[in-house]
């Protein structure tokens, strides 16, 4: 085809792409409309100066934010081991409760009070139940450090809902897949373990990285035993200078760990989408 | 005679009050292939799943080599090491490449070497003509290719007999002919096999005996140029009679 007389492909993919372009630039437009005049008639109010200063101060963030991190720290790491805890304890109630050996119904029991009743008390109180009330008992082998007592607060709580999301992965696994490792002669324990809890695992990854995110901010709970972690810190802070830019730092903080998890999770999903799109149009 | 290598006596099976096995014999000899025909809901896959002892019977007997494995007290797993089964819907492993899913139960559950499952794996592979598949996973590859890979799994447990239910009711119309191939490659090669289907040119093929199922019962069983081509019961006469007029005869 000669040069000069566009084919009907070509003109088509023109005309889509010039319909792309303008919609970039409808939307650039667009967004600057919104947020530059958002910004601009919040920061030109008359009592802006005052929030900026009480907020936003530059001289009240490089003055607490050193501490701060160092107290981010400790939050690092407490979600980062009780994350662990947490991955290893749900597995063992979600296996342990999808189990039928009637030998095995205590457990099972154990596990389905411990879910809901754990599931039904609020975090912070679980924090201070342990936090407290275990050093209060001053039996000889409890642990006494608010730390390893706060890590075991949280594993507690959220054990309670990851081992939930766990047991609706080990549903979702179709029974089909269960019949054929048994007939293939596999036994129960090594058709969950090799067939069914792998695809379980896989399929819950998205909601069991909900739960993480939430956790990763839920570590601020333990500021109550007195640890002096990020928010904690910044509490502090805040409360000896009258300036809330010491917790507006903190928060950022918490923001900078679990954002990057949430996109990635954003990610996760819409490639699981597009495969199960892919999927079903070859079905 | 020798033992049979399955022998289905009397037996039953309700689900939910409903009987869905009401008396059933079959037996398999060694080398045999006996297919099972008969509409949907007559019992053939019900039957298959109670010799491999995943559905318990309500009474009756099924033996196999001429023990009783359908005693409470018997070990299901190790009667269901010594069958091999394959499904309507492949149920193959999607987080399995094909050679791990192959190589899986004759690893964990039979006691073969890696080296040497692989090895095996590989061969039947190559003999069924999937060899430059062993990397892929099940989602990479057609129905046909899915149930002959599930069929491979199956026979690389080196199982006493094989249970096929409806294994390409499935697939498209133009991938039948490559699964049945190689259940007929298989049948040449003297496995024992019980068989459901729908397919009736295929089971003319393979079948030293047929039986036609019918509301959970035996109905009529015989050669296959019998019963299916000479039925001799009225019931035979019409669910062949319907197969034909869907031309999948």
């Amino acid at each position: 085809m000669s040069a000069s007389v566009p084919s009907r492909r070509e003109v088509r993919a023109a005309a889509h792409r010039s319909r792309e372009r303008r919609g970039a630039l409808i939307a650039a437009i667009s967004t600057l409309i919104v947020i530059g005049g958002g910004v601009l008639w919040m920061t030109t109010r008359q009592g802006w100066p005052t929030v900026e200063e009480t907020f936003f101060s530059a001289e009240a963030f490089r003055t607490s934010f050193p501490d701060i991190l160092r107290g981010f720290w400790i939050d690092v790491k407490l979600f980062l081991v009780v994350e662990v805890l947490v991955l290893v304890c749900s597995l063992l109630v979600a296996v342990l409760r999808s189990t039928r050996a009637p030998a095995l119904f205590p457990f099972r029991l154990i596990g389905a009070v411990y879910a809901d009743l754990f599931r039904g008390v609020p975090t912070i109180l679980i924090v201070y139940l342990v936090g407290f009330g275990i050093p209060a008992l001053d039996l000889p082998l409890m642990p006494n450090d608010p730390i390893i007592l706060a890590a075991i607060a949280l594993t507690l709580s959220y054990t309670a809902y990851v081992s939930e999301v766990f047991r609706a992965g080990i549903d979702s696994v179709h029974p089909g897949q269960r019949g054929a490792a048994l007939a293939v002669g596999l036994s129960r324990a090594q058709a969950m373990r090799f067939v069914v809890l792998p695809q379980a695992v896989r399929n819950v990854v998205p909601p069991l990285l909900n739960d993480f995110i939430s956790l990763q901010k839920d570590v601020a709970l333990v500021s109550v035993l007195g640890i002096v972690e990020a928010f904690r810190v910044a509490q502090i802070d805040a409360a000896s200078t009258f300036n809330y830019t010491p917790l507006l730092a903190a928060a950022s903080l918490y923001v900078i760990v679990t954002v990057p998890l949430s996109l990635f999770l954003d990610r996760m999903q819409r490639r699981h989408r597009r495969s199960r799109r892919l999927e079903e149009a070859r079905a | 005679m020798s033992t049979p290598v399955v022998d289905v006596r009397g037996v039953t099976k309700e689900f939910d009050g409903k009987p869905v096995l009401r008396g059933v014999d079959v037996t398999v000899n060694e080398h045999e292939a006996v297919v099972l025909i008969g509409a949907s809901g007559s019992g053939k896959s019900t039957l298959l799943r109670c010799v491999d002892l995943l559905v318990e019977i309500d009474d009756g007997d099924i033996l196999i080599d001429g023990e009783v494995v359908t005693d409470p007290a018997s070990d299901p797993q190790r009667v269901r090491r010594s069958l091999a089964m394959v499904f309507q819907n492949f149920n193959l492993f999607p987080h399995m490449s094909v050679i791990d899913q192959i190589t899986l139960a004759p690893v964990k559950a039979h006691g073969i070497s890696k080296a040497e499952a692989i090895e095996e794996g590989r061969a039947l592979l190559a003999r069924f003509g999937l060899g430059d598949r062993e990397k892929d996973y099940p989602d990479q590859l057609s129905g046909g290719q899915q149930q002959r890979v599930a069929l491979i799994r199956a026979i690389a447990t080196r199982p006493r007999a094989l249970l096929l239910d409806e294994i390409t009711s499935a697939l498209d119309p133009e991938l039948v002919g490559e699964v049945l191939e190689v259940v007929r490659e298989l049948k040449v090669g003297g496995m024992t096999m019980l068989i459901a289907t729908h397919e009736m040119a295929f089971a003319r093929d393979v079948a030293d005996e047929v039986c036609f199922l019918h509301q959970g019962q035996v109905l009529e069983r015989g050669a296959a140029r019998d019963v299916i081509d000479n039925p001799q019961q009225a019931e035979t006469q019409r669910f062949l009679s319907r197969m034909h007029a869907a031309r999948v005869i």
